[in-house]
């Protein structure tokens, strides 16, 4: 009794969830609806007792998923008017094809059965929990599907990266831990000064390193041919 | 009186109030004391005093805050998406609620002793995000609006390495619930086989709740104070109390995973005298002493390196040494297969 | 050496130096003072509030050479005079507007009779800013209520002066 109560409770708010993530004006909000309807979801989930798939649809879907949606969304700056223009010509075409949809679906569904050869799932014993279930039949039977699901992911991902990574020559990047590596031998040289010698006579402002990976002898900075302020003027 | 409680429906509902009750007042009694010893410990290490006024010791200052809090006037800012930005906080502060009905305070005793306890915490603390990014959407401002925006990348990016720190744990335990986590430790703590594991879980857990060094969604110098500038009164306190029992909650969640739980630390007669909770009580009290301790010490991170730590320091780092632990437990056949049953 | 540098940045040897110094620091002793009960330490040349002060016969020292309100770098202090009945040169109104004085103490420098010092008060905090108009009556009760304090400070950096 109680269960058919949150059921349809569930269903209903999912359903509502559905129309308003289609039908809200502000984006933000639609996807605020989405998430509401991923959390009916797995509620109806929990209903039917698949409590590892309900805590997933959360994790992924709500903890991950949606949170990239709602950053995205929120930070274009759409403009509603410019979208709804086309509304009017396009909605039967769209509604035709959701209706052929809708049809194909139930014909699917109505008549769904399952191909000769294949036998029945074995539902597991009740002293396995459903977690243990799911992962004997992923690992097992369809551990090559879902290899390919990860493998399509992969590529998706390397994908995405490939595009938008771009490397600016120009841009001056941060290696830190050749920063750590850094030692005081490697940017500071100790002198010993004469007395009454200017930088000048020590061959001018010298900087010992190109940066802080360079692996060079230390200078000896007399070796250096002598560079006086006339002759940097001069050049 | 049992056939009460145990076999009526107003029993039943009665029951359920009860434990709730049982869970929120001492934890709410906790935020409060969990600020003060915030206070009090920053300032020692500070070589200050902290509060010391009201109350002894200055143990009622919080209330006194509170009270001061409570008296203002909730401002919405005209530009603000008013449902939302009122939904924010009550979101914020509901999240860090219900994620304590799973926490096993003793062998068994938890108000939900649930199957997959450590994945409905993991999904309760990835919620968190929602209520930063809402009211950081909400306000209507620019600094909001990035601390928002920071918190949604670095929760997003920290949750990874955290979820294959759990699924480490996972493959040493062989089940989801939070009991059997903690009676898995019962020769030795997890955070002993698994050191880099915790030192990574403490540091994630760091970023998840948002706390120094890691504070960059309300970086004060930065951002004036991040996603909540613009809350005052009620909903700013439902923010603040939010994250105070997040940050408890991430130590409970760390003295379960790695410390043991309510486990004594031996299994020998003084030890054992002690009650569980007690002993949980006392982890969550060091894994919090450790929050504050790490506050009082390190500066802010600048917001690449802590992308960088993330995805490319934690997230391999956790990878290899999940991969390592699943090798290990295959090669010596400690993996625990068919727990639950025996078949395996 | 790299190898070292990789095992030095993998222990987190340093964070955990630093967390050492915190603890360290957590357990000396606190520089706090419990300030309304307990207060710093004040040098003798410390410029705080003003006060005029008398002779011990009760006459104010105050000749009305209007020194300090020619030195005051502020402006902060107006200074009118009459002769006295009995033919001394005496102030009318000595005024200084403390929101305007730097309490730089060059009134009290350029004093020659050492009327006008600055004392060692600085809890004079008002609710109104007209009560920082202070008048002649004002800071003669101020030297009035420090003349023990004032005269101690006086001496003590006599050596110096």
């Amino acid at each position: 009794m109680i269960t058919q109560i949150t059921f349809y409770l569930f269903a209903t708010i999912l359903v509502l969830c559905a129309g308003m993530v289609v039908s809200a004006r502000n984006p933000v909000h639609a996807v605020l609806f989405l998430i509401l309807g991923f959390f009916n979801a797995a509620g109806l989930f929990l209903i039917a007792g698949a409590e590892f798939l309900a805590m997933i649809l959360v994790i992924v879907y709500v903890g991950a998923v949606a949170v990239l949606f709602l950053f995205v969304v929120m930070m274009l700056d759409v403009n509603f008017n410019q979208l709804r223009e086309g509304l009017q010509r396009y909605a039967p075409v769209g509604a035709a094809i959701g209706v052929a949809l809708l049809a194909e679906l139930i014909f699917t569904v109505g008549r769904l059965k399952l191909v000769p050869g294949v036998q029945e799932p074995t539902l597991p014993g009740p002293q396995i929990s459903n977690t243990e279930a799911l992962g004997r039949l992923i690992y097992t039977d369809y551990v090559l599907l879902f290899q390919a699901c990860g493998l399509v992911l992969l590529v998706a991902m390397i994908g995405a990266i490939v595009l938008t990574l771009r490397d600016r020559p120009s841009a001056r990047r941060q290696n830190i831990s050749l920063q750590h590596a850094r030692l005081p031998a490697d940017t500071m040289e100790m002198m010993q000064l004469e007395v009454g010698a200017g930088t000048d006579a020590l061959g001018g402002f010298i900087r010992p390193r190109d940066g802080y990976g360079a692996t060079a002898e230390p200078i000896d900075a007399r070796a250096l041919p002598a560079r006086r302020s006339d002759e940097k003027l001069g050049a | 009186m049992e056939q009460f409680f145990f076999h009526t429906v107003a029993g039943l509902v009665v029951l359920t109030v009860l434990e709730c009750l049982a869970i929120l007042v001492p934890l709410l009694m906790a935020v409060a004391y969990l600020v003060y010893g915030e206070r009090k410990v920053l300032g020692a290490i500070q070589l200050r005093k902290g509060p010391n006024t009201v109350g002894p010791f200055g143990l009622f200052q919080t209330f006194a805050d509170a009270i001061k809090m409570l008296t203002k006037e909730t401002v919405i800012p005209s530009g603000a998406n008013r449902a939302l930005y009122l939904l924010a906080p009550f979101l914020t502060f509901v999240l860090a609620m219900i994620a304590w009905a799973v926490i096993p305070t003793n062998n068994g005793w938890a108000i939900a002793n649930i199957n997959v306890g450590v994945l409905y915490l993991f999904a309760v603390s990835s919620l968190g995000v929602y209520g930063i990014l809402i009211a950081g959407w909400a306000s209507n401002s620019k600094y909001a609006f990035l601390g928002g925006l920071r918190s949604a990348a670095q929760m997003v990016s920290y949750e990874v390495s955290l979820g294959l720190v759990i699924v480490s744990i996972l493959l040493v335990v062989g089940s989801l619930n939070l009991n059997d986590i903690i009676l898995a430790q019962r020769h030795v703590w997890f955070c002993l086989p698994m050191l880099p594991m915790f030192v990574i879980f403490f540091i994630s857990a760091l970023a998840e709740t948002n706390r120094a060094p890691f504070d960059l969604p309300e970086g004060e110098s930065e951002l004036v104070a991040g996603f909540f500038v613009e809350y005052s009164s009620l909903a700013f306190g439902l923010f603040f109390l939010g994250e105070y029992m997040n940050m408890i909650l991430m130590s409970a969640m760390t003295s379960i995973l790695f410390l043991g739980g309510w486990l004594a630390p031996f299994n020998i007669a003084p030890f054992t005298w002690v009650p569980g909770p007690i002993w949980l009580i006392l982890k969550i009290l060091f894994v919090l002493f450790m929050f504050i301790w790490v506050r009082a010490t390190f500066p802010r991170y600048r917001y690449d390196q802590l992308m960088r730590l993330g995805w490319k320091v934690f997230l391999p780092f956790s990878l290899v040494w999940m991969v390592l632990t699943a090798g290990f437990l295959m090669a010596t056949g400690m993996l625990p297969v068919g727990s639950a049953n025996g078949v395996g | 050496m790299a190898a070292g540098n990789l095992l030095k940045s993998f222990l987190l040897t340093e964070l955990l130096g630093g967390l050492g110094v915190t603890l360290r620091y957590m357990f000396k002793p606190k520089a706090t003072i419990n300030y309304p009960f307990e207060k710093g330490h004040l040098s003798p040349r410390f410029r705080g509030e003003h006060a005029l002060r008398r002779y011990p016969n009760g006459e104010e020292r105050c000749i009305a050479c209007k020194l300090c309100e020619a030195v005051c770098p502020a402006e902060a202090i107006t200074i009118e005079a009459e002769p006295r009945e009995d033919g001394s040169r005496r102030t009318t109104r000595y005024d200084i507007d403390m929101t305007k004085c730097i309490y730089c103490g060059l009134c009290e420098e350029a004093c020659p009779v050492d009327a006008i010092v600055e004392g060692p008060n600085y809890e004079f905090a008002t609710e109104t800013r007209e009560e920082l108009m202070y008048d002649k009556n004002k800071l003669l009760a101020n030297g009035d209520r420090w003349e023990s304090v004032l005269a101690r400070r006086l001496e003590m950096d006599a050596p110096y002066r």
